[in-house]
């Protein structure tokens, strides 16, 4: 009876990898799990079957990493739970065992690598299936393996382990894109971009499907220019605005502006339950269910989390507040917010405004934007109040009117400063500031006004703070401290080494041909 | 005519028959019988099990006394070993057996407490003080890292996978206690490698009683107990808690208004004495005197100290063990049912009641409580629903949550042994073997338990069916080759074994109706096999010199074609100096043997599935779609597929032991023992790694990198003490010292590796508190150095800053202390006078360290008041009086406490009344108490604890029984 020992799987949810895209099928559903990676974190829901692991599977969420990272180091977010070495994200004073950015690290590659098991199962495929073709899917995967690359680039710069389709499963060491401060995985997020942006789906404008459209690779394009400085590369400002410029005039975008009718701002109905359909602003967004695709992580996350003290949970829709992440003074103080504005969220009943004790609630100014509940005021579907079904947008049309103004103000040739006062005013109007208040030509043209200012007010809490800071230049440094910067109750001057988190200690022991970066 | 013993003492129950016939009869109580005989008839068979069997020419002679001389052969003591038996003198590996009359004795559901303390080498410890918890046990510390450090459990000759059992806590429960003949316990490569794949965490081979020819037997045993709650948690007292409240937040109502007005001991509220009862029937004889048979019922009523939790067990066995075709042919068939049903509390309670407010009560009757039955919970001011992250009343956790299960299992074998009738050396044996289980369980809770309240309460059933088919088939030549002085026996087999289970769970809310329901139904399969090759060749030269050669071929279909066959051979050389001319005449040594082993075994339980060779793809539930959309904005949930990471070259963990002992006999076996030093180097480790990124379809990979080595010293010495007519007293004591290391972890030398991050603890998300590192034991903790004050109190937050940066950061932990004992010891008396005995059985355990994650975790200020959802209050550890600490300090070394102890497990004070009804009826009565006291500088709880990290641990009881045997 030896030959029993040649098993395969008789799981009826398991198919073995040699024959799995005999059903074409499969290819749909390997392409929703693409998708999936930036939201559910495993095969089961809300936890069960993990993707990754080493870290407990519902702090593992792909966007509640990303977002930690992205916004407690800032001036705009504290959290003060005691989970191993989450702190020192707020503090901006972490190693390379952080196990926090170890995960969106293992998170990031795992993306890339999934996405490269399908970009090699559907090379040189040609069917369709469901309507769509497989190539049309092979460059949406693309689209993806970039934009996770982007992430990659962008928190651990280009030494980061470089794999493509052309690399297989098993005991490889991946090799570095290169050194930190080259330009190895620029070009190739960017090249990718332009490569596959033609043969995408067109925009829809309120009518997405949750799909990566031509729109989402113009604005992936956009952020990747318009930092291109802070990778250590020469500015590309020239190339960010002609994307920039393609989802202001080619996209048929517009700012919602519209409340329907509902309890809460237009600018509230971007976050909330149903915010799919709030108008035609969201240019991508990560999909989220509350019975369907569930998670502990992404908007899920960013509502329990900010939930504490004396708000009432029922009113964003969940079952209960995690008391975890606050603003800082930086944010809610009268410097950020000129007066009445819809944007303006804060929530300070029974909280005090400067922190003593970062684990503390209380201390720190709440945030109340991201709300379970649908604009008709009715919770969302998940009748327990645990996931929520709000849609994390990673691009809308707000952004790319700020990307405009910024590179007005930067003076690039083809941007005009005239153009960027529509743009402002815009925003302004939709978040009914009176005229008064909206911005003074000097703050128009000033890059440090916009990026410090204008961008946290409308795209506050929204996870791209820590980017914007390191473009400005201030995020480490001293030039411009707030509360527990550095890990000291006022602020403290950090290193520039914090600009790039660390390759995690666990990767450079795995593969030796990866070098740390400097001062880690 | 009347049969007497060696003593002249009359022997009821001997077969006396017409030789060549089946009439005859047996001796009544007093040894006499009677038979009629025919003519012709003039020869008279008389047999009893243990002595010579005799044939008496009858003559004239109308009565015939017979006297019985004791066996030697029969009486000498034979040890079972894989696929086989030996003669005590004559086994060359490290082999212990321990028989019925050495058990541990009383109030006892799981087999495993029989043989605690007894065997050297082997620390066993009980997961808690449940109905029914099962024991983690180690045979010279654990050869693996993420693989299973579980000793292979062969019961009556099928192994067993020690997967566990949904349902159910201990898989061992399956034989009742009562059943067991004996326990082997398969220590060192020599005796173990035989098993090939599955023995390098040693081998423990169950054997169960059987019938014997003779007189019907009937036992009977049954004992009633009451477990009480040794200890219980210091917490601060009603006053202690209120005080510390109005001082920490003076003039602030919103915080001071919630004390309550009542004084709640609330782990009084969870925890209480529990009344048990176990009683069991055997029935043994033969039929006709050819189908000899042991037939059992037992039934177990056990209730836990922790309200709510009850086992009840009912058993049944039968054993046949019938010789056909003239003695050549001889069948063991075995059988053994188990029906249990657990009602499980949830351990969370113990918890819970550290920390819930004792000014609360547990039922509170004003309105805003009524819809949770009554039950307090902390009401969020907003919602006015409870709290979500507030700890659940203790007592609605047991009292609300109904979690049972109902758990069939059957093992059963059939052996036959056939011995070739032109060629009687050799020998053939065909095993069958046939392990079931059927588990069926669910939970259960109601929409109005408020820590069900958000999920609109529960109903989470689950089941598994688990089946395990064997067939070995060996063939063994035994002969003496008296020309050279020489015995061989060789055997040569083949093993088929084949592992299935399907498993089933689903969760929604208590109505059941939510749709889609929380978890949506799950069914998994899977199976793995294993085929395997073995011989093993035992030649005996001048009867003294003794070698034995093993090799089994294993075969899994967990590995890859390339690698799934493993090699596992093991040598072994004994010399029995007793038999040598200097010391066969001596006095003072009766007893002299030394063993040398070596051999190679291997470790297939991976614990990652049985496809971790394979490339597979996995669908996702309907709870973990993605959602897109139609362009009016309606959602569509797609299905997702996840391809899985896996590593091809994924192959067996090898250990490789040597062993040196010695068997040692003094003045006549007065004194009788055994020494043994030994060495396992395990390679190939199994160890989760990361994996370099983007490399594989997944961040960490259980993978072959390791190595990993062992090294201790087992001694055991037996002492009878006093030895008269009236008086026996005989004293048993066993110490090991083992010492883990690992020695290798990764692929690549990395000086920066600091190891594997392991032992999750409660507070916050992801904490862990051990690590597996290079040159350190497996799971040392990984902590902080506290700094102290003058006083020798902690100083809140200030740690020894190793590498002096300035900082206190992860490179600042140190390995410190892990949680195995470095020696530990067994101790065991039993005395006799007359017709009483008295016995009494112990342990210490040395240097084992424990991280006390309950002090941890509610022993700073700062937990006393929480202030989301409008605020609640949780008790706080009476640690909290000595530290003062305001924030958690979970990686403190001030937690992790030194656990060694000594533990009187059992005494027992019994009566032996004889002579009841002519000696027809025996009849015992006996006393013990179990987990009697416990000395331990340790802080918490409970020193013992398995894995180093105490944390909600069901307090194991202490238990006074009293219990009799009946036997007719």
């Amino acid at each position: 009876c030896v030959g029993d020992l040649d098993t395969t799987p008789i799981d009826p949810n398991t198919i073995s990898g040699a024959n799995v895209f005999d059903d074409p099928s499969n290819y749909t559903k390997a392409l929703a799990k693409l998708y999936g990676g930036y939201v559910v974190t495993g095969q089961q829901g809300p936890a069960g079957q993990g993707d990754i692991g080493g870290i407990d599977e519902g702090a593992s969420q792909y966007i509640r990493r990303y977002w930690e990272l992205q916004q407690l180091p800032t001036d705009e977010t504290i959290n003060g739970w005691a989970d191993g070495n989450l702190p020192k994200l707020s503090y901006m004073t972490w190693g390379s065992n952080n196990e926090f950015i170890s995960a969106l690290y293992s998170r990031i590659f795992y993306q890339i690598s999934i996405c490269n098991e399908f970009i090699r199962n559907t090379n040189g495929v040609d069917i369709t299936v469901d309507g769509i073709s497989t190539q049309e899917m092979n460059r949406e995967a693309r689209f993806l393996r970039a934009y996770s690359y982007w992430h990659a680039l962008d928190l651990f710069g280009n030494g980061i382990p470089f794999t493509t389709e052309a690399d297989g499963v098993g005991k490889f060491l991946p090799q570095p894109a290169g050194t930190l401060g080259g330009s190895e995985l620029f070009n190739y997020i960017s090249s990718e971009l332009r490569a596959i942006e033609g043969d995408l789906v067109a925009p829809a404008p309120g009518q997405e499907s949750g799909r990566a459209n031509k729109a989402a690779a113009w604005m992936l394009l956009s952020r990747l220019y318009l930092n291109a400085e802070a990778y250590g590369l020469s500015a590309k400002y020239d190339s960010a605005l002609i994307y920039t410029n393609k989802v202001l005039n080619e996209g048929g975008y517009s700012l919602v502006t519209d409340n329907q009718g509902s309890q809460y701002t237009a600018y509230q109905t971007l976050f909330l339950a149903d915010n799919h359909t709030s108008g035609s602003e969201i240019i991508w967004s990560h999909n989220e269910n509350g019975l369907r695709s569930k998670s502990f992580g992404g908007c899920t996350y960013l509502t329990h989390a900010a939930i504490g003290g004396s708000m009432n949970a029922s009113e964003f829709g969940v079952n209960g507040g995690w008391g975890g992440n606050r603003s800082m003074k930086t944010l809610t103080g009268t410097l950020q917010f000129k007066s009445a504005d819809d944007r303006n969220l804060v929530y300070t009943d029974g909280q005090q405004e400067e922190i003593n004790d970062p684990t503390q609630f209380t201390e720190g100014y709440a945030i109340a934007k991201f709300r379970n509940m649908t604009r008709a005021g009715v919770a969302g579907s998940d009748p327990t109040g645990d996931v929520v079904d709000i849609d994390f947008i990673v691009f809308r049309l707000a952004e790319a009117y700020l990307n405009y103004a910024e590179l007005a103000a930067r003076q690039v040739p083809g941007a005009s400063v005239s153009q960027s006062r529509i743009y402002m005013d815009a925003l302004y109007d939709r978040a009914n500031v009176p005229d008064a208040d909206k911005l003074s030509p000097t703050e128009l043209n000033s890059v440090e006004s916009l990026i410090k200012y204008e961008r946290s007010r409308e795209l506050y809490w929204e996870g791209v703070r820590r980017t914007d800071l390191i473009r400005l230049g201030q995020f480490t440094g001293g030039q411009y401290v707030w509360q527990f910067k550095g890990g000291d109750k006022d602020g403290v001057s950090t290193p520039s080494t914090y600009n790039v988190c660390p390759i995690p200690s666990s990767d450079l022991g795995a593969n030796p041909n990866l070098k740390q970066n400097p001062g880690y | 005519g009347t049969v007497v013993d060696e003593n002249g003492d009359t022997l009821p129950g001997v077969a006396v028959l017409v030789k060549g016939t089946t009439k005859g009869g047996t001796t009544d109580f007093d040894g006499k019988f009677k038979v009629t005989l025919a003519d012709g008839e003039d020869v008279l068979v008389v047999s009893y099990i243990g002595y010579k069997s005799q044939e008496i020419v009858v003559g004239t002679s109308t009565n015939i006394d017979v006297a019985m001389e004791v066996d030697a052969e029969q009486l000498e003591e034979v040890v079972v070993i894989g696929y086989g038996s030996v003669k005590k003198e004559d086994a060359t590996g490290s082999v212990q057996a321990i028989t019925a009359s050495d058990f541990n004795q009383g109030a006892i559901t799981s087999p495993q407490d029989l043989l605690n303390g007894k065997v050297a080498g082997v620390q066993m410890t009980s997961s808690g003080g449940a109905p029914g918890a099962g024991s983690t046990i180690r045979i010279r510390g654990g050869s693996s890292l993420s693989a299973s450090n579980d000793p292979l459990i062969v019961i009556d000759g099928v192994p067993i996978d020690n997967e566990g059992v949904s349902g159910m806590q201990n898989p061992l429960n399956t034989v009742n206690p009562n059943d067991i003949e004996t326990f082997t316990v398969l220590k060192d490569a020599s005796a173990t490698a035989i098993y090939g794949s599955r023995a390098s965490n040693g081998v423990i081979l169950i054997t169960t009683k059987k019938g014997s020819s003779g007189k019907l037997k009937i036992d009977y045993a049954g004992n009633v107990s009451v477990a009480t709650v040794p200890k219980t948690v210091d917490v601060l007292n009603t006053n202690q808690f209120k005080d510390m409240v109005n001082k920490r937040y003076p003039g602030q109502t919103n915080v001071t208004d919630l004390i309550g007005t009542n004084d709640t001991d609330w782990q009084n509220e969870v925890l209480g004495s529990a009344v048990s009862t176990d009683h069991n029937v055997s029935v043994s004889g033969s039929v006709k005197d050819v189908l000899p048979f042991r037939a059992s019922v037992g039934y177990t009523y056990n209730d836990g100290i922790l309200n709510t939790s009850h086992l009840d067990r009912t058993t049944a066995s039968l054993g046949l063990t019938p010789k056909l075709l003239d003695d050549h042919l001889s069948i063991n068939v075995n059988a053994k049912f188990m029906n249990v049903k657990n009602q499980f509390a949830d351990n969370g309670a113990i918890g819970s009641a550290l920390g819930y407010d004792p000014t609360q009560q547990p039922k509170d009757p004003a309105d805003v409580y009524k819809r949770f039955d009554g039950y307090h919970t902390w009401i969020d001011q907003g919602t006015n629903n409870p709290i979500t992250i507030a700890s659940a009343n203790p007592v609605a956790l047991l009292e609300q949550k109904d979690n049972s299960a109902t758990v069939n299992r059957f093992i059963g074998n059939a052996q036959f042994d056939y011995k070739f009738h032109f060629l009687p050396e050799l020998k053939a044996n065909l095993n069958l073997g046939y392990d079931y289980s059927n588990s069926d369980g669910r939970t259960l809770v109601p929409p109005t338990a408020a820590f069900a309240f958000a999920t609109q309460g529960d109903y989470s059933p689950y089941k598994q069916t688990k089946k395990n088919e064997l067939l070995d088939f060996t063939l063994q030549y035994t002969k003496d080759l008296t020309s050279i002085d020489s015995r061989i026996d060789i055997m040569g087999g083949y093993s088929w074994q084949h592992f299935w289970r399907e498993e089933y769970s689903y969760s929604n809310n208590f109505a059941n109706d939510q749709d889609p329901p929380r978890q949506p139904e799950r069914t998994f399969r899977t199976e793995s096999y294993i085929v395997s090759f073995f011989g093993r060749l035992n030649y005996t030269f001048k009867d003294r010199y003794l070698f034995t050669a093993t090799v089994r071929n294993d075969g899994t279909s967990r590995f890859s074609p390339d690698t799934r066959w493993g090699l596992f051979p093991a040598l072994a050389f004994a010399w029995n100096m007793k038999k040598e001319g200097f010391l066969a005449n001596s006095d003072v040594v009766s007893g002299l043997k030394l063993r040398l082993g070596y051999g190679i075994t291997g470790q297939q339980n991976i614990n990652n599935g049985d496809y971790p060779y394979l490339p597979t793809y996995t669908s996702s539930q309907n709870t973990a779609d993605y959602e897109f959309y139609l362009p009016d904005g309606t959602p569509y949930y797609s299905t997702t597929l996840r391809p899985s990471g896996y590593d091809a070259n994924i192959k067996w963990e090898e250990t490789t032991t040597y062993n040196i002992g010695v068997d040692y006999g003094f003045l006549n076996d007065k004194i009788t023992g055994t020494v043994d030093f030994y060495q396992r180097y395990t390679k190939d480790l199994l160890n989760v790694i990361p994996v370099p990124a983007g490399s594989n379809l997944t961040n960490q990979l259980l993978t072959n990198v390791g190595d990993l080595e062992n090294k201790g010293v087992e001694f055991s010495i037996n002492y009878k003490a006093i030895s008269t007519s009236d008086l026996h007293w005989d004293l048993g004591f066993n110490v090991t010292y083992n010492e883990n290391k690992i020695t290798k972890l990764t692929q690549v030398n990395d000086p920066g590796y600091k190891g594997v991050f392991t032992g999750g603890i409660a507070g916050g998300t992801g904490n862990t508190i051990q690590i597996h590192s290079e040159g350190y034991p497996a799971s040392s903790f990984f902590v902080y150095e506290q700094v102290y004050d003058a006083n020798g109190n902690p100083l809140e937050g200030v740690y020894v800053d190793q590498n002096q940066d300035g900082l206190i950061n992860d490179d600042d932990k140190v390995r410190k202390e892990d949680p195995a004992p470095n020696v530990y010891m067994g101790i065991t008396s039993k005395m006799t006078y007359k017709n009483w005995d008295f016995s009494f059985a112990g342990r210490w355990n040395f240097g084992n360290y424990v991280y006390n994650n309950v002090a941890s975790n509610n022993g700073y200020l700062n937990g006393i008041y929480t202030s989301t959802g409008g605020g609640y209050l949780s008790n706080r550890h009476a640690d909290i009086l000595t530290t003062g600490f305001n924030d958690a300090q979970y990686f403190s070394d001030y937690y992790v406490q030194n656990a060694s102890f000594f533990r009187l497990d059992n005494i027992m004070l019994g009566y032996n009344f004889t002579n009841l009804k002519n000696g027809a009826l025996n009849l015992r009565v006996y006393g013990t108490v179990n987990n009697v006291f416990v000395v331990t500088p340790y802080k918490g709880l409970d020193p013992e604890i398995s894995g180093g990290i105490d944390n909600d641990v069901y307090p194991r009881p202490r238990t006074f029984l009293v219990g009799v045997n009946v036997g007719f």
